[in-house]
């Protein structure tokens, strides 16, 4: 029960603030709340595949599901800051893969390949702020500007490899431990996802930085009527969701000892649903972490559920597409009743 | 008394727990203008969404001529004869506006293809006796007041013989308006009855046979509105006497000067802008839509456009080059389009309010203090007299004057030095809108300097100490006193020279 103990864990950790409030309805506003729904859906699927499946609950099963939610986990946690700022990015899947391929070309033509991680999420931060730029600056809509990008950064890391995944055996071990290691019986990757996860989601609640996100994609304009400089704001969630793809990728390379140019395809649109399903809105405005969070674990187990189960690889996809419009279309009424 | 055309006797209708409408009778004759007043939530909306077949009432019943009638949807409705302007602009601006007008036609229509030359034929033909509009433009490219001539061409052409007009003037200038009014006189002459739903007491006299008055859902009374006073008409509205309209203006001229502003220009929207607000009075700024008024208050708070020229607060020459500035030095704008640029809809209460300087309910390392949040909002909520159920809750949940106060809160959370007030009451209910005029008195008295754009000329002359009229991007001349008047304020705004009548 591993993944479930986190759960709890990161819940308590982030809503110090809001506990006084909390203790005098607790029970009432933990049903209100968007998140508790998912949490039962994903305890319920986890019952029913303990019993349909020995190899389920099984330490192996665990580890890999969690090390599987982890890595994507930075990416939704920049998707869904975008998306509560109003934008989309769908370069998440090609601009991870690349910032693995040039790190990893990097450090095969001689470059510490600490040196080259940094210089390869530097990278995606210029990614970032370019598509920041086209969008704020220019006036394209977010939608345009990443689908061009997701095409040229999946164009670049076929250049960059001759279309070949890179085999990196010599990366230093001290550099492998960041994707393989562990701490105890808890893998390095979930400890990084955990203070990620932690630390977005304390930002996004309490800071007036993070504030401004939620303003500036609740009403634009009246955003720009309140004195908030919205451009700024876009322009840096954007560069933000781009830097976590850096961060991700360099993880991932760390995990797998190599760079895959077609790693993370159709990967945006599995953290677009995930942050969707946890609450996110593309229109602006709305959206949590622990929610998004929520929405990754759950397509994850679903996936590894479909594959324990040998549910075969064409229905897969069928079935998730159909739990993404179910979840959404619930989750849609559930908001209306509560307005 | 003429032909009953429509008659409703003892409709009710509850949403859920609360009774919308108890036991409503009403009455509609052929040929007349018949008025409807009542405070947002008095069950007008929901009796006029009823007529129009958008609403079903849980009792009573509708006569047509007569007939016992069930209004099953809009589409039946319109083919009753029953035609329906809302208040809030429903047009596809992508589109031209003859196809915006025959949209509602395409679908009685039995045709396949769309005639396009016949369309705009006969959109020409709507619109010669209404205004200039020329029917190939988009809608996009029309102002605000032009869309809503649109929507009002476009029930015309229904045939309709009950027409339904909501708060139509809301977006009007005072020409458009009479406009609009001579229209309505002409169509209730050849036999079509309207019903016209207004706050403005000044136009329901002026134009309309009867009134009826709501409150809570109740039918109060309907007169002849020639054996009516205003005041009884607000009065039944409410509830209670409310005494007077407006607040008492100010006892004693102060020459301390909170804003002065020399030799304003702005590349294309306004020139030669000087003026200045004194300390304790409330300046009005009239003019017609476009005349430049907002364009003038945004310039100074550096929203839009490139001005050139002095801005003076308490004698400090600033120099502003941003909102942000302009927050910073304590001046601020209330936008006219509440829902558009004004608050937040879907965000809490207290984050609305807590938006212009984030940084008043932040601690350390820029971490707010949700509490902080909280006792500014419940505080500056206690102060205008803001009615909602949780600071937590959606501004949506609010009813337009409040929603109007939420947005003044948030202008008010960083005790402003200056206040641009654009069309502060639009959409407002009686009650609510002289709360607002009230709380904009007081903070003239504390010394915060008030500047109140209104198209309400009413509004203008009731709240304000002196008005500036705005025409064609100068300032065409300035009513104090005895001359604020409506005639005065027009012809400034419109075509006589100034001199006519400051002098």
């Amino acid at each position: 029960m591993n993944g479930n103990n986190d759960m709890s864990n990161s819940e308590a950790l982030v809503n110090p603030a809001s506990a006084d409030r909390a203790r005098s309805s607790l029970i009432g506003r933990m049903l209100r709340m968007r998140e508790t729904g998912l949490v039962v859906i994903i305890l319920l699927l986890f019952v029913i595949m303990t019993f349909a499946s020995p190899y389920f609950l099984t330490w192996a099963n665990m580890r890999a599901m969690s090390m599987a939610f982890a890595v994507d986990g930075l990416l939704v946690i920049g998707m869904t800051i975008l998306l509560i700022s109003g934008g989309i990015d769908l370069s998440v899947g090609s601009v991870t893969a690349l910032a693995m391929v040039v790190a990893g070309w990097l450090f095969l033509s001689g470059v510490d390949p600490w040196l080259a991680s940094a210089i390869s999420i530097a990278m995606c931060t210029g990614i970032g702020a370019f598509m920041g730029f086209f969008v704020t600056r220019v006036g394209l809509h977010h939608f345009i500007v990443s689908l061009a990008v997701m095409v040229i950064a999946r164009g670049a890391c076929l250049l960059f490899t001759g279309g070949r995944p890179l085999g990196l055996f010599t990366l230093p071990p001290e550099f492998k431990f960041i994707g393989q290691g562990t701490i105890g019986p808890v893998p390095i990757v979930i400890v990084i996802f955990l203070v990620f996860v932690v630390a977005f989601d304390f930002m996004l609640r309490h800071t007036t930085m993070f504030r401004k996100v939620f303003y500036t994609g609740s009403n634009e304009k009246a955003a720009a009527y309140s004195g908030i400089r919205t451009k700024k704001v876009i322009f840096l969630t954007t560069t933000l969701c781009s830097t976590l793809c850096g961060v991700a990728g360099i993880i991932y390379m760390a995990r797998f000892g190599s760079a895959q140019p077609t790693f993370g395809l159709g990967l945006e649109l599995t953290i677009i649903a995930a942050a969707v399903i946890g609450g996110a809105s593309l229109n602006g405005g709305s959206g949590s972490i622990l929610g998004a969070i929520l929405g990754v674990i759950l397509l994850s187990l679903v996936s590894s559920s479909l594959a324990l189960l040998d549910v075969s690889v064409y229905w897969q996809d069928i079935i998730r597409g159909s739990i993404l419009l179910a979840a959404v279309t619930i989750d849609h009424y559930l908001n209306k009743r509560r307005r | 008394m003429q032909d009953v055309i429509l008659k409703i006797s003892n409709l009710s209708k509850s949403f859920g727990p609360v009774k919308a409408l108890r036991g409503v009778d009403f009455e509609l004759c052929k040929g007349e203008i018949h008025a409807i007043a009542g405070e947002n939530g008095a069950g007008k909306s929901t009796l006029m969404n009823i007529i129009d077949g958008i609403l079903q009432p849980d009792s009573g019943e509708i006569l047509l001529d007569g007939v016992p009638t069930k209004i099953a949807s809009p589409t039946m409705a319109q083919q009753l004869g029953i035609g329906f302007v809302h208040q809030e602009i429903a047009l596809c601006p992508d589109v031209s506006v003859a196809e915006n007008i025959f949209m509602a036609m395409t679908n009685v229509s039995k045709s396949w293809l769309m005639d396009y030359s016949a369309l705009e034929r006969d959109a020409e033909k709507v619109f010669r006796q209404l205004s200039s509009i020329d029917p190939s433009v988009l809608v996009r490219d029309l102002s605000i007041s032009n869309q809503q001539l649109v929507e009002i061409a476009k029930a015309l052409t229904l045939d309709c013989r009950v027409l339904i007009l909501d708060e139509p003037t809301a977006a009007l200038t005072e020409t458009e308006a009479q406009t609009l009014f001579g229209i309505m006189r002409d169509l209730a002459a050849k036999g079509i009855s309207i019903i016209y739903i207004s706050h403005r007491m000044v136009e329901i006299f002026d134009n309309c046979d009867r009134v009826s008055v709501f409150r809570d859902g109740q039918h109060i009374v309907t007169r002849d509105v020639a054996d009516l006073e205003p005041n009884d008409v607000v009065n039944a509205m409410v509830g209670r006497e409310i005494g007077n309209l407006y607040p008492e203006k100010r006892q004693t001229l102060s020459d301390d000067v909170i804003l002065d502003v020399r030799n304003l220009n702005e590349t294309t929207r306004f020139r030669d802008v000087s003026f200045a607000v004194q300390r304790g009075e409330i300046l009005g700024l009239a003019g017609l839509i476009g005349a430049g008024r907002s364009e003038i208050a945004k310039g100074i708070c550096k929203l839009e456009g490139t001005v050139t020229g002095e801005i003076r607060l308490n004698g400090e020459l600033l120099n502003l080059r941003t909102y942000q500035d302009s927050i910073a030095q304590g001046i601020v704008y209330l936008s006219e389009d509440r829902k558009g640029d004004g608050i937040f809809l879907d965000l809490p209460i207290s984050s609305n309010v807590s938006a212009l300087k984030l940084e008043q309910v932040a601690g350390r390392f820029g971490l707010i203090s949700k509490s902080a949040e909280e006792t500014q909002a419940s505080e500056l909520g206690l102060k205008l007299n803001l009615k909602y159920g949780a600071l937590e809750n959606p501004v949506s949940s609010l009813s337009g004057g409040n929603q109007q106060k939420v947005a003044l809160a948030k202008m008010l959370s960083i005790s402003p030095r200056l206040i641009f007030l654009d069309e502060p009451t639009r959409g407002v209910d009686v009650g609510a809108k002289s709360e607002i005029h009230r709380i904009l008195r007081d903070l003239a008295n504390e010394g915060v300097g008030i500047v109140v754009i209104s198209s309400e000329l009413p509004e203008l002359i009731g709240v304000c100490d002196r008005v500036l009229v705005v025409r064609e991007g100068r300032i065409s001349g300035a009513v104090t006193g005895d001359a604020m008047t409506e005639e005065n304020i027009m012809c400034l705004a419109s075509v006589m020279k100034a001199e006519a009548v400051t002098q």
